[in-house]
């Protein structure tokens, strides 16, 4: 029955850590049941800015019931900016956790490729913490040496960085940092823009890997009704009859395999 | 104090339905509402077969409200009735099956294969923006609407309710034309045209360039439609157009509406019909209303 709601979270602390990167502790009901891979629905205080912003979790931690956002201000005058100004001891009312999230399990034994690039940086962190695996190779992609997160992921695994200028770890970009220090997989997880995620699955087509990504598309409801944001399938998917899957309910995380990118 | 309602003679437990496309077929908000609250619930439209939709981005933010494109994406009628039809039953609700087509037969073949469901009633969507064949082709033309109320009435069981279109020149007209078709009731209004874009890409956010705004920032244009609608006809009207709180829904029905239909707020709170519903008992309680029929039209 009626078990979920929109609820009020409230803000334990807020940073920048990176320019128009925040980094935001919120006490939230949420994070009881978060995995790694799913997000959280934040709405804005603004009565003319209805739609939620779909928000990557980055961190749970559920002996405190938090949960950690690091998100991208996307310019001014945006719902975004409205959450970097938000303060400890603020309130932001978010749904969640929605969406499916990695399936970490399936990495048990095996050598794991963990990949983000940009803003999909963030979700790899709770991956990597919870992740258990025979190796565990971080590889990350930024613009420049503004590598946000970094001394995380080191605290994590084997951490390989890319950058676009080449001011830090590989010129280019993550699929360049792999090549360039001859890493192997037998699984991939991977979060970032969709030419980084269509690379990835290429790979790991051409080399027969198990291979999961997270997608992003513009979404309305967050929960599976309004069919906005839709990635392609390969196979006629189950339950919209048609070759479309939601990425808020069936995703973010699909297996490469089974989505058109 | 009473919120029953009768909508072509149909009962419903209070004035409250949700606008179609927003609210999938119940089966995703089953978890943040109590369905059975519901005076009805008005499904997803449903064609003959399945169909794709649009491109993404399908959907943008704008100023109050929102624009959409996603171009009737359904899994087709037999899937509709297999899955959809069967859940809804589960719960003390009226079901209202929003009927879409490319063509007067599309209709009609979906119209027919309801009238063995276990279906309260259907909504002819003759608005909708996003598609490039049917649609909005028969709802922007009095005659056109006409005759495709009187095609789908030959073969309806259920009372029908033709969804009207705001972009036109005269609702009232419009509402007179499916009136005349044999129309049970009208619901509007769909969602306003409108184009959305991105000066930094210098392009449409839209993937179908233009989409259906939608939200709060309509309502007074939704408002007057009612209005317009309502007192052009004699058919129930079922309001509809940026309702996001109980005053908006109150609103609605002072102008004529004998129910309502709660939109893009069930995206900004998934929620907010059971919001909505309690809000209207108590302003009835605080205002002295006995009965919601008291309400309808009161405003003149």
């Amino acid at each position: 029955m009626t078990s979920k709601k929109k609820e009020n979270a409230q803000v334990i602390s807020q940073e920048m850590i990176a320019q128009d990167i925040y980094s935001m502790w919120i006490n939230t009901e949420a994070a009881a049941e978060a995995k790694p891979g799913q997000f959280i629905s934040m709405y804005t205080n603004d009565g003319s800015r209805l739609l939620p912003r779909p928000i990557s979790i980055c961190e749970i931690d559920k002996d405190s019931g938090s949960l950690r956002v690091v998100y991208r201000v996307t310019g001014k005058n945006t719902g975004t900016e409205e959450f970097s100004k938000l303060q400890a001891g603020d309130t932001i009312p978010v749904i969640g956790p929605l969406g499916n999230g990695f399936p970490a399990e399936k990495a048990v034994r095996k050598r794991a490729f963990l990949m983000g690039g940009g803003i999909g940086v963030p979700p790899i962190l709770e991956l990597a913490k919870q992740m258990e695996c025979e190796k565990k190779q971080i590889v990350v992609g930024y613009r420049d040496a503004e590598t946000f997160l970094r001394e995380e992921f080191e605290q994590n695994g084997e951490v390989y960085i890319s950058t676009e200028d080449g001011s830090i770890g590989t010129k280019g970009n993550v699929m360049d940092a792999i090549r360039e220090n001859d890493l192997e997989a037998d699984i991939i997880y991977a979060c970032g823009p969709t030419p980084m995620l269509r690379a990835i699955k290429a790979y790991a087509e051409e080399n027969g890997v198990e291979c999961y990504i997270s997608l992003e598309e513009r979404m309305a409801c967050g929960i599976g009704a309004c069919l906005a944001c839709v990635c392609q399938s390969k196979e006629k998917d189950h339950h919209s009859n048609v070759h479309n899957k939601r990425i808020c309910k069936d995703g973010p995380v699909f297996l490469s395999a089974e989505v058109e990118i | 104090m009473d919120m029953k309602v009768n909508i072509a003679g149909v009962e419903w437990k209070n004035p409250v339905t949700v606008a179609s496309g927003t609210f999938g077929s119940g089966a995703e908000f089953a978890d943040y509402v109590d369905l059975n609250r519901l005076g009805a619930v008005t499904t997803k439209g449903v064609a003959n077969i399945p169909w794709a939709g649009n491109p993404t981005p399908r959907v943008a933010e704008v100023y109050g409200g929102m624009m959409n494109a996603v171009g009737l994406q359904n899994p087709g009628i037999d899937v509709f009735c297999e899955r959809d039809i069967p859940f809804l039953r589960q719960y003390d609700t009226k079901i209202i099956v929003n009927v879409c087509g490319k063509s007067t037969e599309d209709y009609c073949e979906v119209v027919e294969r309801l009238a063995g469901e276990d279906v309260d009633m259907l909504e002819i969507n003759i608005s909708c923006p996003n598609v490039k064949e049917g649609g909005i082709a028969f709802g922007q033309d009095p005659k056109a609407a006409e005759a495709i109320t009187k095609a789908v009435k030959k073969y309806a069981k259920q009372p029908v309710i033709m969804k009207l279109s705001p972009n036109v020149t005269s609702i009232a007209e419009m509402a007179k034309a499916v009136e005349a078709g044999g129309a049970d009731a009208v619901s509007l209004i769909n969602t306003i045209t409108g184009m959305k874009i991105d000066i930094n890409r210098r392009t449409f956010v839209l993937a179908n360039r233009t989409g259906g705004v939608s939200g709060p920032a309509i309502h007074p244009i939704a408002v007057r439609m009612v209005y317009e609608a309502a007192n052009a006809v004699k058919l129930p009207v079922i309001g509809m157009g940026g309702i996001a709180t109980a005053e908006d829904a109150v609103e609605m029905i002072l102008a004529g509406a004998s129910a309502v239909s709660v939109g893009t707020a069930n995206f900004h709170d998934p929620g907010v019909t059971m919001d909505i519903v309690d809000g209207i008992g108590e302003y009835m309680k605080q205002q002295g209303f006995e009965t919601v029929s008291e309400m309808i039209g009161i405003v003149r």
